[in-house]
Formats: structure tokens, sequence, C-alpha cells
């Protein structure tokens, strides 16, 4: 059995090479076909990815625990006490990369020129380090150096737009617990670079002790911040962290939180499983055309064959391993290829052109494309099956010949 | 002709089983490429037209430098002249005035910052989607009355309901200190959270009245019949702008740059995809091309020896390539056509599209558009990628010696 199985397949491989033409052509088209698979959704992949990194970082967090009403009205009146000690002992396992509690109010502020609505944000700047966007895109001046801190950091935009400098003092108003107007001077300490603009006029950060006492809300805040470890995979911790949150508090994860973005994610898995079954499907005609002509143009040798006394199930898994032979050395140098060219564009590929209609997207203008195994071999488990199952059509045909006929055939 | 033309359809039929397959791929992808590019051109016109006519019409006349700065001073002056001047000069009704600036919006218990607008209400139910978008209430009736109308995110946010009263403060064109009370009279609800948050507009003379801009604004707002007539629009526009002004015309790419960037994006991914499947196909048809001239080695010598030249020959290869093309694109372009029209009937829906939807200003169900740039621009393409590929083969046929040709196996 072992030795008929090694002539099968020195067979199938011999057949491959007498149409040398014919193989490699359909040869290309695998190997294009398997490479655009790759590519294709390494940069579908990168895209997503860093959107989806980058909405956390602005967010941020993984799981994120408000006042029930703080989504529909986002006011100092819906705020949180600060941590329990059921919820510490949560928030300082090790599943937890870092957490902060920030406060997070509408604000205006204002410069001698101009007035601009914005996102107030009272931070702790040493637990903010590992979590938002801001401290690892501080671009002039410093970052806050403590809750008590009295500076303002902003973003490099609304200083253009405030027409003011780093340096100089901005006027900002919020509500205060008893609705009243609360304003401020804030001296402009540190000015940060996004990658998205949005984020660069939206939000401005203080020291959180400072907002407290603008604001007279004692030691509460707005929300709490959860960072873990897999953004892929939030349940389990939106769970632990709601059970020692207790009542009374609404706990959400990232996708619950923007479900734009949380919605991409299914979306891009369903993308990637689509676009690598029609680049098969397109391929798929060409390899069954080109086994349907190997079997037609060996009639009389199939015939010859089973007259010898080749059982057809032979001739089936030698056409069969013919086809299996010809993915299997597309998808070697498809796959070869495709992290190849992957590879050295993994530095970024510069969009800027398009930059401004990317960030309608929420993306970036810098593209990573993201190479992932799992991908790689979800489109090479795809080939190999559909491919197999492709084969079978023209091998039972050829298996079926009666083998005087066959020989008898012109 | 007419005997190549029939030679070159009855070779086709010599290997139905090869010539269906081939034509599959073709009609496969051509199916694929009429789906998806109608189903593109009828997302790109609803993202431009919702947006456009949600916020910045097709066509803008501003202040030099406004649309970047938005600085309170930076103003039309006389604007609701200069619409006038303009719907009359351009033949062109849809034709509004409008102010802007930023201003705190307080209710009893709530306050927020806002970009607040002047509208003529008569003159934006033509420019604007927004006034058919009233989801409580009314949209502003008269040019002066002491009333504004918010997103329903806004008026969530600051609770408040038709009827209620809005302070509204900030600071005046001279920089004076603005302020004024205003009756919440409609709530609408513009399908895009971001604009329910932020919209609010306001009588245009109310808004002149109470920020000190005397009978200036900051822009005229024009929305052409169709996007096609916006460039010449555009420049009938600049002809009638008074002469020595700072004024400016801004089309939509101007005053949105994002959105033609969107689109651009999308098509260039878009367009990578179709590519391969177009190569794909080519490759499938260069396979059965070469396989057909090479099986036919003895019959082509035949024929040559007596005396039919290499260029008919290739030319019978070329038909038989065009005939199997026309197939695939007849087929593929009545399948996905019957797709496009039952889809443009009924809609479709995919999940996360409801999240896209919200970002990009599109209804959460996209119905398709039967346009011929749909229907014929992905087939004419595969078609052409079929003839090309058959280039190759055909020129196997110059190397063709009858005598040894006729002696092949």
């Amino acid at each position: 059995m072992r030795g008929s199985l090694r002539v099968t397949l020195r067979l199938a491989w011999r057949n491959l090479w007498r149409n040398y033409r014919r193989t490699l052509i359909m040869l290309a088209a695998v190997v294009v076909g398997v490479w655009a698979m790759i590519f294709m959704t390494a940069l579908m992949r990168g895209m997503v990815d860093d959107m989806v990194k980058d909405g956390i970082r602005t967010l941020p967090g993984h799981v994120q625990v408000h006042h029930p009403s703080f989504q529909d009205d986002p006011s100092v009146a819906n705020s949180l006490d600060p941590p329990t000690d059921t919820l510490l002992e949560v928030l300082d396992r090790p599943e937890v990369v870092a957490w902060a509690s920030r406060i997070k109010v509408p604000a205006v502020v204002s410069s001698e020129r101009n007035t601009r609505g914005v996102v107030l944000v009272g931070i702790d700047p040493e637990r903010e380090r590992d979590l938002s966007f801001v401290a690892g895109d501080m671009a002039e001046g410093r970052f806050l150096e403590g809750p008590e801190d009295q500076g303002l950091v902003v973003g490099r935009r609304l200083l253009e737009r405030l027409e003011t400098d780093l340096g100089k003092r901005v006027v900002v108003m919020s509500q205060d617990r008893e609705n009243e107007i609360a304003d401020r001077g804030f001296r402009v300490v540190g000015v940060y670079d996004s990658r998205l603009q949005a984020q660069e006029e939206g939000f401005i950060f203080a020291g959180r002790a400072t907002v407290q006492r603008l604001l007279q809300m004692d030691d509460q805040v707005s929300e709490i911040a959860v960072l873990g470890l897999d953004y892929r995979n939030v349940d389990g911790l939106r769970d632990r962290v709601a059970a020692a949150a207790g009542p009374g508090v609404a706990v959400q994860a990232w996708p619950e939180l923007e479900p734009y973005l949380g919605s991409m994610l299914p979306m891009m898995d369903g993308f990637v499983l689509v676009w690598i079954v029609v680049v098969f499907l397109a391929l798929a005609f060409g390899l069954v055309n080109t086994l349907v002509m190997a079997v037609f143009e060996r009639v009389r040798e199939i015939g010859l064959m089973l007259a010898l006394g080749m059982t057809p199930g032979h001739i089936r898994s030698q056409i069969v391993a013919e086809s299996t032979f010809l993915l299997a050395l597309g998808l070697l140098v498809g796959d070869v290829l495709a992290w190849l060219t992957i590879r050295p564009l993994e530095k970024g590929i510069d969009l800027s052109i398009v930059g401004e209609g990317l960030e309608m997207f929420g993306a970036a203008s810098v593209l990573y494309p993201a190479f992932r195994w799992e991908d790689v071999v979800l489109a090479n488990v795809i080939v190999l099956v559909l491919g197999f199952l492709a084969s079978l059509s023209p091998a039972i045909r050829a298996s079926r010949y009666e083998p005087v006929e066959a020989l008898t055939k012109v | 002709m007419g005997l190549t033309l029939r030679l070159a359809w009855r070779n086709l039929w010599r290997h139905p089983r090869r010539t269906w397959l081939t034509t599959g791929a073709m009609i496969f992808s051509n199916v694929i490429l009429v789906f998806m590019i109608s189903m593109q051109v009828g997302i790109y016109q609803m993202m431009i037209d919702n947006s456009l006519r949600a916020s910045t019409g097709h066509l803008q006349v501003q202040a030099e430098g406004y649309s970047e700065k938005q600085k309170i001073r930076q103003t039309v002056p006389d604007v609701e002249r200069l619409a006038a001047d303009l719907k009359a000069g351009l033949g062109l009704d849809a034709v509004a005035p409008r102010a802007s600036t930023f201003a705190l919006a307080s209710s009893a218990d709530r306050s927020f910052g806002i970009q607040i607008m002047g509208v003529d209400p008569e003159a934006e139910t033509r420019v604007s989607s927004l006034p058919g978008l009233v989801d409580e209430g009314r949209f502003l009736e008269s040019l002066d009355a002491r009333e504004i109308v918010i997103g329903t995110v806004l008026a969530r946010n600051l609770k408040v309901g038709v009827g209620d009263e809005l302070t509204l403060m900030g600071s005046g064109r001279d920089g004076s200190f603005a302020a004024a009370i205003a009756t919440v009279v409609g709530i609408l609800d513009a399908g895009n959270s971001e604009m329910n948050r932020s919209l609010a507009e306001v009588p245009l003379a109310f808004f002149q009245d109470t920020f000190a801009m005397g009978s200036a604004g900051h822009s005229v707002v024009m929305l052409a019949p169709d996007l096609f007539q916006v460039s010449a629009l555009e420049s009938r526009v600049r002809a009638l702008l008074p002469a020595g002004g700072d004024l400016v015309a801004l089309d939509w790419d101007e005053l949105m740059p994002g959105l033609k960037q969107a689109i651009q994006a999308d098509i260039a991914s878009a367009a990578f995809m179709y590519l391969v499947l177009i190569v794909l196909v080519a490759f499938s048809v260069l396979n059965t091309q070469l396989m057909s001239v090479l099986e036919r080695t003895r019959e082509f010598g035949v024929v040559m020896s007596l005396g039919v030249s290499p260029g008919r020959l290739g030319r019978l290869i070329l038909l038989e390539a065009v005939l199997m093309g026309l197939v695939g694109l007849v087929v593929g372009v009545a399948i996905g056509g019957a797709l496009v029209v039952w889809f443009s009937i009924h809609g479709l829906s995919f999940p996360g599209l409801e999240e896209m939807a919200g970002q990009f200003n599109l209804p959460d169900r996209i119905y398709m558009q039967v346009t011929a740039t749909g229907l014929f621009f992905g087939p004419t393409i595969v078609l052409l990628a079929s003839v090309l590929a058959s280039l190759y083969p055909m020129t196997r046929l110059h190397w063709l010696e009858p005598v040894e040709a006729m002696r092949a196996a």
C-alpha cells in the first residue's frame, strides 16, 4: 500500500510537469491569488488594529466604570466614588495592566482671542502613562506632574484654534456639582500631537485634584478606566470588574462604549473570510479547467492504466494529488512572496494624501500592515480544502472511464 | 470575416466544458464586479449627498481664510443681499445665507459649549436636509424669532425639551459680551450621533442681533442640481462675486476634504481587489487559449500550408477570446444586474453596517443604484483583459512552421 502511494505521488508529480506551460500559468495564478489573499488581509488587519488601538488609547482602556447616567448626561452630577477596597483588589491583579480614575466633563476653554468647546479630563499623570495616548504624544513643554498640578496640557490644533501659545494662560469654564458655572485660569504647560486631529482639538488635560477642587466634587471621579492584557478578549475582565464594583454603577467594555469600533473586528473577520473564498473561487475555475484538460488529453493513457489493473481509486488519488501538488507549490511561493512584500512595509505606509479621508473612518494616515499567522493558516487551509473538493469532480470523471472505450478514443 | 466568426464560434464549442469553465470564471468575476461597483456607486452618492445636504452644501462663498480659522470677524458683508444676488444671477433656487459662532448654551441645570448657526429658515429648507429631520416640535419659521432648534443628543445632555428656554452666551463680532435667551422649538435627529451632539440653529436675524453682526454673515451656501454641475457653478459664482473683496468660493471638497479622500481611499483598496480578480481571470483565459492553440498545432499546420496567413489565424484566436469574453460579459451583467435591481428595491444590510452608517451619514440599509458605470465598467475591463491574455498564445502562431506543425504529435 505504501509502495503504491509512492507510485501515485510520483506519477502525479511527473504528470504535473508534462505540460509545463500550463502548469506554470496555473501556478502563477495560484501564487498571485494567495499573495493577494494574504497581502490584502494584512493591510486591512493593520488598518483595523490601529483604529481599534487608537480608539482604546483615546477612550481609553478596555473596560470602564461609570455612573449609570453618565453616558447620557456626562456631567459632574453623575460621578462615582473612588474605587472601593473590593474593586482595588481586582484592579491590582496581574490581568490588569493599568487602571486610572479620572474626571471627564464638558468644558469651554477661552483664550483672549477665541473660545472652544472641549472635554476637560482631570487625571493622575502617573497612572495615565500606561493607559492613554497623551503622555506618549507630548510634543512641547512638559506633561502633568501629579494630581495637584496646576498646569494644563492641550492639543496642538486646539492651541492654533485658540491663537494662543505654550506658557500663556487660558480660562476653563465648566459646571460644578451645584450646577453653578465654575471657572479657573490655567497656564498651558504642555502641547501634544495626536494621530487623530479630532483628539487634538477635543481634549484638554489637568491634574485630578485641581479639577475636583474646581468643580467641588470632593474625591469623586467620572470614570474608572481599566486596561487588560488583550483588547480582543475583554468580557472576562468586564465581568470581574462588574462583580467587584457592585451594583449602582455601569461597567462596560470598549465595544459597547464605541459601537463603531466594536463592530469593526467582527466585520473584519467576515471580510477576510469572504475575500479569501472569493479569490479562491476565481482560481477554482482555472484549476478545474486545468485538471479537466489534463484528464482529457490522457484518456487513452488512463484507459491503458485501468486495463492493466490499476484501480479507479488509484486514478482518483492521482488526479487529486496532482491538484494538491499544484496548490501546495502555489501556496508555498505565494506565502513567501506575501511575507517578503509585507515585511518592508511594516515600518508603515504613508497615506497622508488621503489622511483626512482615513480620519473619517477613524484611521490614522500611516498604515502598518499586520502579518498574522492565523490569517496565513486560514488562507492556506481554505485553499487546500476547497482545492481538494474542486479536484474531486475531474478525478471522479477520470476514474469512471470504461477501459476499452477510453483506449480506443482518438 | 463571416467565415472567421463562424469558425471561431464553432472552435469554442469543440470543448464545451473547457469553454464554460473559462467563461464561468469571467461570469463569476463579472457578477462580483457589477455587484460591488454598483454598491460603491450607491454608497458614495449617499455619503456625499447626505453629508453635504446635512452640512456644507456643494458650494460656499466665505471670507478668505474663514474655513481654516473660523473667526467670527471673518465675515461676508451684507450676506442676505449677496445671497439674493447670487440667486438671481445664477438662476438657482438653492442659495442660503448662514452665520456661525461658538457659544455656551445653558439650560436650567446644564451648560455646553456648542457651535451655533444662524440660518434663514425659508432658504435653508432648499439647501439642507436638516429642516426635514425634525424629530419633535417644528423647524424655525421666522427670520427674527428668538427660537432655537437643537440635535437630539444635545437636547438630552442639556435636559431640555420643546418649549424650554436656553441661555446663549458668547462674544460678539466686536469682542463684546453677547447673551440671549431662545426658546427650543424643535429637536432634530440627523441620524449621526456627532451631529446630534453639536447641532444648534437659530434664525439669522436673531443671530446677527445677538452677536453684533449687523447685516453680515459667514457664508452663502449653494446646492447644485447634481454633483457634476458643481464645478461649472463654481466658476459662475466666481464671476458674480464683487471684485476686490476678500470673498472666495469653495466647493465641497475644499469644505470637507475628508469626504472625497475617504472615497478615494475606499476606491483604491477596492481597485486592488478588483485587479486581483481580473488578473486571475486573465490567467484562466491565457491557459485555455494557449492549450487550444497547442492542441491545434497540426490543424494550423494544415491550413497554413493551404495558404491561410498566420495573421488570419491570429485573428481567429483573438476572435475566440472576444466571443468568450462577450458571453461572459452578457451573462455576468445579466446576473449581476438582476442582483443589483433586487437590492435596489429591497435594500441590503450586513452586520456592522448600522455602526458604519452612523459614522458616514448613511441610512442603515443600502439601496443600490442601477447605473451604466456600475453595470459595465468592471465587465468591460474583464473583456479587455481576456483579449490581452490571448495575445501570448497568438504570438506562438508566428513561429509555426507549416511542415513541422503538421508532423507534430
